[in-house]
């Protein structure tokens, strides 16, 4: 198994299957790292600059607050389609949006086997 | 927007209950404070405590102003509401307590974060509510850097 510690967006869109909604001419973009949850709350207080989030809540409020916490980009899980306003948000911020069909943990799961750490810095590497 | 030599002064209105629109105050000061130039991890602060407590006003008030005072030194921020106010500051205060109700939480919100994280993100951070009338808040972020958290 390839054991990297960034991925760009392009890797995760193919290791996710994932669709991309929004920001297709940004899958050059460089993530070092990344974090799930679908409390806002919590992204907000333990989100960090340059995250990749990953979430399952699709209304306007996921790109907002991934605005606020300078998210790179977000990747939807469960096949949850972000709102309108939300993706007019995201085009206008240039927050690339992803969708996948796996469900949150599965999706995490992948990423983080492919060497991608979350937030706290924890990699398969260092494990 | 009013302004004079050194001070900037905004002022926002905040509905109660307009949950589609959350969140617009603090994505508007975000873009004020990039655009005066704030440093970065300043701007990533006062945005999450403005978010914070803008989301506070949306989801437990009936309306509130938000005034941002901006100097060479520092950001102030006022909040003052008008709602049902917090029965108990202190157990607000604590990290996970939240009387949220099951649409607040489908929104992402209301996982009894709020109050604390605004603290954090604070170098200075006051509260004080009226039960029956409403909340008041002031955030203070330091631009100097001998102050800075």
């Amino acid at each position: 198994m390839p054991q990297k510690t960034k991925m760009t967006l392009k890797e995760i869109k193919e290791l996710l299957q994932a669709e991309v909604i929004s920001g297709i001419d940004c899958l050059d973009m460089e993530i070092k790292f990344a974090g799930g949850s679908d409390l806002m709350s919590d992204v907000l207080a333990f989100g960090k600059p340059g995250i990749l989030l990953l979430t399952g809540l699709s209304n306007a409020q996921s790109v907002r607050t991934a605005n606020i916490i300078d998210a790179k980009a977000i990747v939807y899980v469960r096949g949850k389609k972000p709102d309108k306003t939300g993706i007019e948000l995201a085009r206008e911020k240039r927050i690339p949006l992803l969708l996948t069909k796996y469900m949150m943990y599965t999706a995490c799961g992948l990423l983080f086997s492919h060497g991608l750490p979350g937030v706290s810095g924890l990699s398969p590497k260092k494990r | 927007m009013m302004s004079d030599e050194n001070k900037l002064s905004h002022q926002f209105e905040i509905t109660g209950g307009d949950f589609s629109n959350g969140g617009r105050t603090s994505t508007s000061i975000k873009e004020i404070l990039q655009e005066i130039g704030i440093d970065h991890s300043v701007i990533v602060r006062a945005a999450i405590a403005s978010y914070e407590a803008e989301m506070n006003v949306v989801m437990y008030a009936h309306r509130g102003v938000l005034t941002l005072n901006i100097t060479p030194e520092k950001l102030h921020f006022k909040l003052e509401d008008e709602g049902p106010g917090i029965e108990n500051v202190d157990l607000a205060m604590e990290k996970g307590f939240s009387t949220a109700t099951e649409e607040m939480r489908e929104m992402g919100f209301g996982a009894g974060m709020g109050l604390p994280n605004i603290k954090k993100n604070a170098d200075k951070f006051e509260i004080s509510s009226i039960p029956g009338k409403g909340t008041s808040l002031e955030i203070t972020i330091c631009l100097d850097k001998t102050e800075k958290k």
